[in-house]
């Protein structure tokens, strides 16, 4: 058994879950109620057995994490105490003070530390899986980033938990590793996507950098500005003003930015001012240093410029709920897996859950499933074919534009065309500048000719990674001819259940991904209409 | 947009060829950040130039150099602060972290230092028995007070400032030694004992620091780790009875003094007041007390020369403007079994409270 990550695993972009972990443990509350607020955020594009098994198995989940050594808060008689959070009906978010995802990784690296028996591949990159001839899966060629030697693992069973995809947008809250390659990998060996149009952008961002300003600042009574110094907010939710759900407040906001309201720079302001400053300082304090070090802006004296930013893909790579995807053996758990328990929009904190919960049960599956079969052989000439194409890479002489660029370009029309307001023109439209990227991506030259932590080479690759997920997410768009969820084309203003109340899968097929469908498995409830 | 120049310092052990310097132009807006800057070098000029980094926020852990000597990370670094640090007409200098062998330009290799010396502090909760069905009852201030260790992002910045390292590389070090700290301060674990007499008995251990305050000063979580040194310390010889041959209770106590005093840490009074149990009237001076303080004494100088203790940081030492609320926060907590000041919480504990619900009453 092994783990493979292209970081060392403390670095991985979990740590930036900073809010908390949902679990329905206090005696008062239900995991009926805790499914029905994900199946209702999910604007019921959730497939509702699997979430019924998060939502049942989350509580013992949080026990094991903490008798693992998770720090959790706690109450007065000095048990697990919950906070508050949006879209859910009770205090159901457990909590390590503002770094909950950092507790989490960190006390399951301790675990990994203490067994030794699972082989670790620290700052290893997995540039593709390997399938067997009777098309299981049978391993993965890797490069080991330290010396560049490149290696062909085999398994009985892989388990992709890669993450999210965040890097195709600029900007993102997401992490640069956060380039799809686990999404993509699986993509090309065959396993097909589920729901890739299905992307959230968050309310509140940085502008230019795109780090994350939490919702707290709005949950203690921050206000949103246009340039001309109206509160917008009257005009789109009159009663919940700026603690509308997200989709919403994003779409007010992109809406005065693209009617010219916005600043100069493509955004509007966040005061936070109007909160007593003793309280920013009590409530706020990773906002105020958010500010001070990443935008040079004193909270407590000035407002804040924001846009709507990208944050989490809710698509990704379709499994059972058993984490199994379309090829046999391969597995995927976590962000870049769609199972599907997020639908068309993911309830706050509910990801860290979905990324325990179904990586372990990944996990126990594949275990099972590959114990007592033999050990595959994967075809060498798979790793004769990755060694050559990034040696390709490695020697070609630059004719053309830099890689930096590439994906600059790739950001900037993904972030423009595919954001918060769609429409089939704008998609088209992107869909062939990622094309044309796709052609360019193959003749890009680099300029580390080494071996040893060639980071220059593995930019390339990413590259190719997120291409392929940037396509099948503007494939899904344009497919998906309705509004749900974090997918609003202004063609298609409405949610059409009649036709659309299912899930699109996209399998790679050549040139364009062939387009089919699955549908949301419903156990207990019904669409109604989603108000807030 | 502004001009700034990072001058690096390059490495590449395929070369042949030993390190070098090489100046970089940049320009961009003052409040961005030193890792921007070298982003903007990859993105621009020479994408072979090689730094860990993946957060861009202070929160992996990754992006650990030293900027015109002083270890920090390059992502929240802001690179007009440094280029003012540097000098008027002269370049930020940004090299790898020290302490640990450099692979690449500015990557250095934290498996043969850093994550060697976790593992020593064997990091991993070993409780007592099998665990209860629900969840461990515990102090709430338990967990809040290891939480401050636990904020830990393991980027060994700390690790590359540590002078007693620098003397010393056997030492457990200050990051390894905070991550101790996690496991003895929580409830759940059942080898306390065991571990704080392992590491007070090592003599690379608890009492090889030297109390330089480097690592409280360059951390960028504020873990401080020598405070989590100085709790190991105390815990080792007033619950344990643990030796402590080298007087280490007593510099504690004078250690808290001092900041219950003044808020934060008033290098030059450190010293006497350890040896008088914490006041300098009260002070009567053991030969053996003599004798440490005399041997501490290079350590302050080594601080002086350093910078670390500036000279008019010993002599006007500018209490804290919320200092009602850290001699607050101490009293709370001293009226409180086992709870030890953690500089992570600021505010009272009501107010902890409140916060917490509001940051979290969102999604991120
Ligand atoms: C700012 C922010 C705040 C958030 N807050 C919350 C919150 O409060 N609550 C919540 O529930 N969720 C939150 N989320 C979402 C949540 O953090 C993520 O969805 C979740 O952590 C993803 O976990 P993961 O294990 O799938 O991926 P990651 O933690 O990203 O791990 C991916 C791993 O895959 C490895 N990898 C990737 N590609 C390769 C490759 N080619 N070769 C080898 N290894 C590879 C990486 O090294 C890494 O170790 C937040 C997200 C962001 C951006
Ligand atoms: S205070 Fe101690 S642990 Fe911290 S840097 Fe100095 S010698 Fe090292
Ligand atoms: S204690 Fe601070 S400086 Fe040291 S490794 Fe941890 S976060 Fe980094
Ligand atoms: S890039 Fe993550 S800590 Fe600097």
């Amino acid at each position: 058994m092994g783990i493979i990550s292209k970081v060392h695993p403390v670095r991985s972009h979990s740590n930036a879950a900073q809010g908390g972990i949902n679990a329905a443990l206090q005696p008062e509350d239900s995991w009926e109620s805790h499914a029905y607020d994900t199946v209702k955020g999910s604007d019921f594009l959730g497939d509702q057995d699997a979430i019924e098994i998060m939502c049942r198995e989350a509580p013992e989940e949080i026990l094991h994490l903490e008798h693992l050594g998770v720090t959790f808060h706690r109450n007065e008689e000095g048990q697990l105490g919950t906070r508050a959070f949006g879209g859910a009906s009770a205090a159901r978010t457990y909590y390590v003070a503002d770094i909950t995802g950092q507790a989490i990784l960190h006390v399951l690296y301790e675990q990994l530390m203490k067994h030794e028996e699972v082989e670790r591949f620290e700052e290893w990159f997995t540039t593709a899986l390997v399938k067997d001839d009777a098309g299981r899966i049978a391993g993965a060629v890797t490069r080991n980033i330290r010396d560049g030697s490149l290696e062909l693992f085999s398994a009985r069973a892989v388990i992709v938990a890669t993450g999210g995809n965040g890097q195709l947008f600029s900007p993102t809250t997401n992490a640069l590793i956060c380039t799809g390659d686990g999404i993509a990998m699986a993509y090309r060996a065959g396993a097909p996507l589920m729901d890739m149009e299905m992307v959230q952008y968050h309310p509140t961002t940085l502008a230019g950098l795109g780090l994350l300003i939490t919702e707290g600042a709005r949950g203690e009574g921050a206000h949103l500005y246009n340039a001309q110094g109206e509160r917008f907010m009257e005009k789109y939710a009159p009663n919940k003003m700026e603690l509308a759900s997200r989709d919403v407040v994003s779409r007010a906001e992109q809406t005065e930015i693209d009617e010219g309201r916005g600043f100069p720079d493509g955004t509007v302001a966040l005061d936070i001012t109007v909160v007593p400053r003793k309280r920013i300082h009590e409530a706020l304090r990773e906002i105020v240093n958010v500010g001070r070090d990443f935008a040079g802006v004193d909270i407590t004296r000035e407002p804040i410029h924001i846009k709507p930013g990208n944050h989490y893909v809710m698509g990704g790579v379709k499994t059972d709920i058993n984490g199994q995807t379309g090829v046999p053996g391969l597995y995927a758990a976590g962000e870049c897996a769609c199972i599907s328990v997020h639908g068309g929009n993911r309830l706050g904190a509910n990801s860290l859950l979905d990324t325990l919960i179904f990586g372990r049960r990944s996990g126990q599956h594949a275990a099972a499933s590959g114990r007592g079969l033999p050990v595959p052989e994967p075809a060498k000439a798979e790793l004769a074919a990755e060694r050559e194409m990034i040696d390709s890479i490695v020697s070609r002489e630059r004719s053309g534009r830099r890689v930096s660029e590439l994906k600059a370009e790739m950001g900037a029309v993904m972030d423009k065309d595919c954001s918060v307001f769609r429409d089939e023109g704008r998609l088209q439209g992107a869909l062939e500048v990622i094309k044309r990227l796709q052609e360019e991506v193959t003749t890009v030259a680099v300029d580390d000719k080494g071996s040893v932590f060639n980071q220059d080479v593995l930019g390339v690759l990413e590259l190719q990674f997120m291409l392929d997920n940037a396509e099948c997410t503007l494939v899904g768009a344009l497919e998906r001819r309705e509004s749900r969820g974090a997918q609003f084309r202004t063609d298609f203003p409405e949610r059409n259940d009649g036709e659309w109340l299912k899930h699109i899968n996209l399998t790679a097929n050549g040139d364009v991904p062939a387009v089919s469908f699955s549908e949301v498995t419903m156990t207990q409830w019904q669409p109604e209409e989603r108000k807030y | 947009m502004s001009d700034f120049t990072l001058k690096i310092r390059r490495y590449d052990p395929e070369s042949g060829e030993p390190a070098f310097w090489h100046e970089y132009p940049v320009d961009l807006p003052p409040e961005r950040s030193v890792l921007d800057g070298i982003l903007q070098i990859k993105d621009r000029e020479d994408a072979s130039l090689a730094i860990r980094c993946s957060c861009r926020a202070a929160i992996c852990g990754s992006c650990g150099v030293r900027i015109n000597g002083k270890s920090a990370l390059a992502c929240n670094t802001r690179i007009s602060d440094a280029a003012r640090r540097a000098g008027p007409g002269k370049p930020i200098v940004v090299e790898p972290m020290g302490n640990m062998p450099v692979l690449k330009d500015l990557i250095v290799d934290m498996d043969a230092v850093h994550w060697k010396k976790i593992m020593r502090v064997v990091p991993w909760l070993l409780p007592a028995g099998e665990p209860p069905e629900r969840e461990y009852t515990v102090p709430a201030e338990a967990m809040i007070d290891v939480t401050q260790s636990m904020a830990c992002i393991q980027c060994g910045v700390c690790v590359s400032a540590c002078l007693s390292l620098e003397v010393d590389p056997q030492f457990v070090g200050p990051a390894a030694l905070a991550k101790a700290y996690r496991f003895v301060g929580d409830p759940r674990d059942g080898q306390t004992e065991e571990r704080l007499r392992d590491l007070a008995e090592d003599p690379h251990g608890i009492y090889d620091c030297t109390h330089c305050f480097a690592c409280i000063e360059v951390c960028p979580k504020d873990v401080a780790p020598m405070s989590q040194i100085m709790r190991l310390r105390r815990r080792a010889t007033g619950d344990f009875e643990i030796k402590d041959s080298n007087n280490g209770y007593g510099h504690e106590r004078g250690f808290v003094n001092i900041i219950e005093r003044w808020g934060t840490l008033h290098e030059a009074q450190v010293l006497p007041r350890s040896f008088g149990e914490g006041s300098f009237v009260k002070g009567q001076v053991k030969p053996s007390a003599v004798k440490q303080l005399a041997e501490t004494l290079p350590t302050a100088l080594r601080g002086l020369r350093s910078g670390k203790v500036t000279p008019k940081k010993v002599i006007v030492h500018p209490k804290l403007p919320d200092q009602a609320r850290v001699r607050k926060v101490m009293h709370t907590i001293e009226s409180k079994p086992r709870l030890e000041l953690n500089l992570y919480i600021v505010g009272d504990n009501s107010g902890e409270e409140q916060g917490a619900m509001a940051e979290g009453s969102q999604e991120l």
